[in-house]
C-alpha cells in the first residue's frame, strides 16, 4: 500500500508535461543562439511564456523563467529591497507574514543580518490569516520607510488563503511580493486582477517538472538582479533557459487551470471525507486553519498526545506519505513557525502533521488511511506516554 | 525481529545495521539528533551529530537498502547527559557522559520509542558480545581489546540488554572497516569519534568555564596551607600533576598531585603521589546487566574504572545501593564521578558511580 499524501511538497507529472518534456528535451539548441536551432528553441520557449501569462492573467515579459520558487522569492525580495535602498536609504523596512514559507522568511532575514533592513512580521490570527488591521498599522508608522510588503497567496502547512488583494490596496505605491506557489493551478489567481508587484509560481506543483519556476513581474518595474550574466531574462535573470522544462510548465499551467474547478471540487471532496474519517478515528485530533477560501487539498491535523517523529514514522510503515511542515538542513524537525504563529502551544506544534491531497488521490486512499489511522495514532501515543514518563522522572 | 538501527554516520553503525539486515532482521535507520543547534561539518575526530554525519548515516541506510528516519532526541539528549555533565562537575566529580548516554538515550529514549511503535530492539555499533544462559542474557567484552565497549554499556539493566543487539562485538575493527568498504559503504574511511560529542572544540575546561563561570580558590596541601589559587575547582581532576601553578614549593620539592576536589569550599586538595592511593573503591546507584550479584557477601572479580582502563583484580561485595571493590594492588588516583564495572572473567557483571575512595 503506497499512499502519497504530500502533494503539495511535489506532485506527479501529468502525462501531457511528461510528453511534453521528453520532446523537448530532444530538440538540440539555445534559446539564446541567433541561428535556426536557437530560434527554433527560442519559438517554443515564448509560445510557453505566453500560454503561462494568458492562464495567471498577466503580459508574457511579465514571466521570468527560474530556476525554482526559492530562487523566484529571492529574486523579488532581495531585488526589490536593493531598488528600494538604493534610491533611499531609509527605505530599508520589510514587511513580512509571520508564516511564510522558508523560502521567503530566509532571505528576508539574510537583508536583516548582512544588508541592515529592518523586517516587521505582520501577525497572523488564529484561524490562520494576516492580521490586516495590524498590517494598516504597521504601513501607517513606516510610511516613506518600507521597501517591500510579502504576504503569501496561500499558506502551504495549513492552506489559508490570504487577503492579498486588500493587502495591495493597503499599501498604496509600496511594492507588494506574493508567493503563489500553492494557489496558482489550484485555486483562481489572477496577477493582474490581484494587482501585486510580483508573484511567484512553480511548475513541480501542479504537475509539471521540477527545477523550472517563474517570477511574475509587473512591466516596467526594474529590480536589482541576484545572478549576473547573459541578461537571458529582462536583464533581471540570467543562465541558459531550460527550454524543456518551461514547455512542460505550460503545458501542466495550462491543463491545471482548465481543469481547475472540476479537480477543486474532487480534491476539496476528498479532503473533507479525510477530516471527517480522522474525526471518527480520532475524536479529539484538532484541525489547523479555517478560512472561507481554502486550497483544496491541505488538511492541517494536530493529534493531541503524540509527537509527529513517530506519526511519520508510524504512517510510513503503514505505506502512507505524510509530511511534518519542514526539516532544518541536518534532517531534524523543527517545530512549525506556521503552527507557532497561529498561537498552538509547542507541544500542539509537534503533535502536528500535514496531509497533501492531490489530483492522483483516490477514495480508496482516503478510506484506507481512515482504517490505520486510529491504530497509528493510538500506538504512537503509546509510545509518546512512555517518553512523557521518562522525562518526568528523569527530573525530579 | 524489528529493528531500529541507531545510525550515527559512522562506520561502525553502518555495518551494524547491514548485518542487521543479513540476519534476517527487518530493519530501520534512525538518526538521533542530540543537538539542536548542530555544526555544519565534522571536525577531525571531534564532535558529532553535524549535518553532514546525518547525511553519512541517510546514505548508508540508502545503500543498505533500509528507511531511515531523524528523531529530535536533543531535549532528551541536553536533561540527561549535558545537564548531568555539568552538574557533576559543579559537585567536584569527573563524569563520564557516553555512559550516561547509553543509559538514558539509546537504550531508554530510543529503545522505549522503538517498543512502543512495535519494535523489538536497538541495534547500534558498540564492540560488545551479548550471550543467552541458562539466567538470561549477559553482555561480555568484544574479542578486539582496543575497541571493547563494555565498559560504557555496563549501565544496561536487564531489560535494557534485553533489547540491545551489538552486531559487531565478534570483529575487529580492521574488519569492520575492510567489510564496509567490500559492502560500498564510503563512510568505509570516515575517523573514529573520540572525545566529547557536544563540546566539538575539545576544550572540556574552556566550555564547563562558560556555563559554570570561573570561581578563583585556594590550593591548599593536605594540611592545609594555601600554595597556590585555581580559577574554577571543575577543570581539575583527581590525580592531575601538570597545571597546577603552586607558588609554595613542595618540601624537598616531590611533585604534587591533585589529591581532592571540595566543591563547597571551591578548594583543591594537592600532595603527594603516595597520598592519591586507592585501593577500596565504593559505588553508588548500581546496576546490574542481568542477574545481581549476592548481596554483603564477597566475590572474586575484576574493577574497571575507565574506558579503556584495565581491568584490576579485586574483591567486590554488593548492597541494594552500592557496590564496594577491594583491589588487590592500590590504584593512584581516582575520581568520584567515574563508573566503576565489575567484570566477573570477561562479563559484566555491574556498573555504579563512584562516590568514594578509600
Amino acid at each position: 500500500m503506497d499512499i502519497y499524501l504530500d502533494h503539495a511538497a511535489t506532485t506527479p507529472m501529468i502525462p501531457e508535461a511528461l510528453e511534453a518534456l521528453t520532446a523537448q528535451i530532444k530538440e538540440f539548441g539555445n534559446a539564446s543562439s541567433l541561428h535556426t536551432a536557437g530560434r527554433a528553441v527560442r519559438k517554443k520557449v515564448e509560445e510557453a511564456r505566453e500560454t503561462i501569462a494568458a492562464v495567471a492573467g498577466c503580459e508574457p515579459s511579465e514571466v521570468i523563467f527560474t530556476g525554482s520558487g526559492t530562487e523566484a522569492n529571492n529574486l523579488a525580495i532581495k531585488g526589490f529591497y536593493w531598488k528600494a535602498t538604493e534610491a533611499d536609504l531609509s527605505c530599508n523596512v520589510v514587511v513580512v507574514a509571520a508564516f511564510e514559507h522558508h523560502a521567503t522568511l530566509e532571505p528576508v532575514e539574510w537583508l536583516e543580518e548582512h544588508e541592515g533592513a529592518i523586517v516587521i512580521h505582520i501577525p497572523v490570527l488564529k484561524h490562520g490569516l494576516v492580521d490586516l488591521d495590524a498590517l494598516a498599522e504597521i504601513i501607517k508608522s513606516e510610511r516613506g520607510h518600507i521597501a517591500l510588503i510579502c504576504v503569501m497567496h496561500s499558506n502551504n502547512e495549513i492552506g489559508t488563503i490570504q487577503p492579498v488583494a486588500e493587502v495591495v490596496a493597503l499599501a498604496g505605491d509600496i511594492p507588494v511580493h506574493t508567493d503563489a506557489v500553492q494557489s496558482f493551478g489550484k485555486v483562481p489567481f489572477n496577477f493582474a486582477e490581484l494587482g501585486a508587484t510580483s508573484a511567484t509560481i512553480s511548475a513541480h506543483k501542479i504537475g509539471g517538472p521540477l527545477g523550472v519556476a517563474a517570477l511574475i513581474l509587473k512591466r516596467g518595474i526594474d529590480i536589482t538582479p541576484s545572478l549576473h550574466g547573459g541578461g537571458q531574462e529582462r536583464d533581471i535573470r540570467s543562465g541558459t533557459l531550460n527550454a524543456p522544462s518551461i514547455v512542460a510548465f505550460a503545458v501542466a499551467a495550462q491543463w491545471a487551470v482548465e481543469h481547475r474547478e472540476q479537480n477543486y471540487s474532487k480534491v476539496s471532496g476528498l479532503r473533507s471525507l479525510l477530516a471527517k474519517k480522522i474525526k471518527d478515528s480520532v475524536p479529539d485530533a484538532r484541525f489547523n486553519g479555517s478560512s472561507l477560501q481554502m486550497l483544496p487539498g491541505i488538511l492541517n491535523v494536530t493529534f493531541p498526545g503524540t509527537d509527529s517523529d513517530s506519526l511519520l514514522l508510524a504512517l510510513d510503515n503503514a505505506g502512507i506519505a505524510s509530511s511534518t511542515g519542514s526539516a532544518c538542513s541536518a534532517g531534524v524537525q523543527r517545530p512549525s513557525h506556521v503552527l507557532l504563529a497561529l498561537g498552538l502551544e509547542e507541544h500542539d506544534v509537534r503533535a502536528s502533521l500535514r496531509f497533501s491531497l492531490g489530483i492522483t488521490t483516490t477514495e480508496a486512499e482516503i478510506n484506507l488511511v481512515g482504517e490505520v489511522i486510529a491504530g497509528v495514532v493510538a500506538q504512537v501515543r503509546s509510545a509518546y506516554s512512555v517518553g512523557s514518563k521518562r522525562t518526568t522522572e528523569g527530573e525530579i | 525481529m524489528k529493528v531500529i538501527a541507531a545510525m550515527s554516520g559512522g562506520v561502525d553503525s553502518a555495518v551494524a545495521a547491514a548485518r542487521a539486515v543479513d540476519a534476517g532482521h527487518d530493519v530501520i535507520g534512525v538518526h538521533l539528533a542530540l543537538s539542536s543547534n548542530p555544526q555544519k561539518y565534522r571536525s577531525g575526530a571531534r564532535g558529532c551529530c553535524t549535518i553532514e554525519d546525518s547525511h553519512d548515516a541517510r546514505r548508508a541506510a540508502d545503500m543498505i537498502g533500509i528507511p531511515f528516519y531523524i528523531w529530535d532526541m536533543a531535549e532528551e539528549f541536553h536533561a540527561g547527559v549535558v545537564e548531568n555533565f555539568i552538574e557533576e562537575y559543579a559537585q567536584g566529580r569527573t563524569p563520564n557522559p557516553c555512559l550516561r548516554c547509553n543509559e538514558k538515550i539509546k537504550f531508554a529514549a530510543v529503545l522505549d520509542r522503538a517498543t512502543a511503535l512495535g519494535y523489538d530492539a536497538v541495534a547500534t555499533g558498540h564492540y560488545a558480545i551479548t550471550r543467552e544462559s541458562e539466567v538470561g542474557r549477559t553482555m561480555h567484552r568484544a574479542i578486539d581489546p582496543l575497541k571493547d565497549q563494555s565498559y560504557v554499556l555496563a549501565v544496561l539493566n536487564a531489560k535494557q540488554l534485553a533489547g540491545a543487539m551489538f552486531p559487531l562485538g565478534d570483529t575487529k575493527k580492521e574488519d569492520v572497516r575492510k567489510e564496509a568498504s567490500v559492502r560500498g559503504l564510503y563512510v568505509a574511511n570516515k575517523p573514529d569519534s573520540h572525545d566529547i560529542c557536544f563540546i566539538p572544540s575539545g576544550n572540556n575546561a574552556g566550555w564547563l568555564r562558560d556555563r559554570l563561570g570561573s570561581a578563583v580558590g585556594p590550593i591548599v596541601d593536605e594540611d592545609g596551607n594555601q600554595v597556590g589559587e585555581h580559577q574554577g575547582a571543575y577543570t581539575y581532576t583527581i590525580g592531575q600533576r601538570r597545571g597546577l601553578g603552586l607558588s609554595v614549593p613542595a618540601a624537598g620539592g616531590v611533585p604534587r598531585y591533585v589529591l581532592k576536589i571540595e566543591p563547597k569550599s571551591n578548594t583543591i586538595v594537592v600532595g603527594t603521589k603516595d597520598a592519591l592511593a586507592v585501593t577500596t573503591i565504593i559505588g553508588e546507584m548500581p546496576i546490574w546487566c542481568g542477574v545481581p550479584p549476592v548481596t554483603d557477601t564477597e566475590h572474586r572479580g575484576f574493577a574497571q574504572i575507565r574506558a579503556h582502563g584495565a581491568a584490576l583484580p579485586c574483591t567486590y561485595t554488593t548492597t541494594e545501593v552500592s557496590i564496594t571493590a577491594t583491589l588487590d594492588e592500590p590504584l593512584l588516583g581516582l575520581a568520584t564521578g567515574q563508573g566503576l564495572v565489575i567484570y566477573d572473567g570477561d562479563r559484566v557483571v555491574g556498573s555504579a558511580t563512584v562516590s568514594a575512595t578509600l
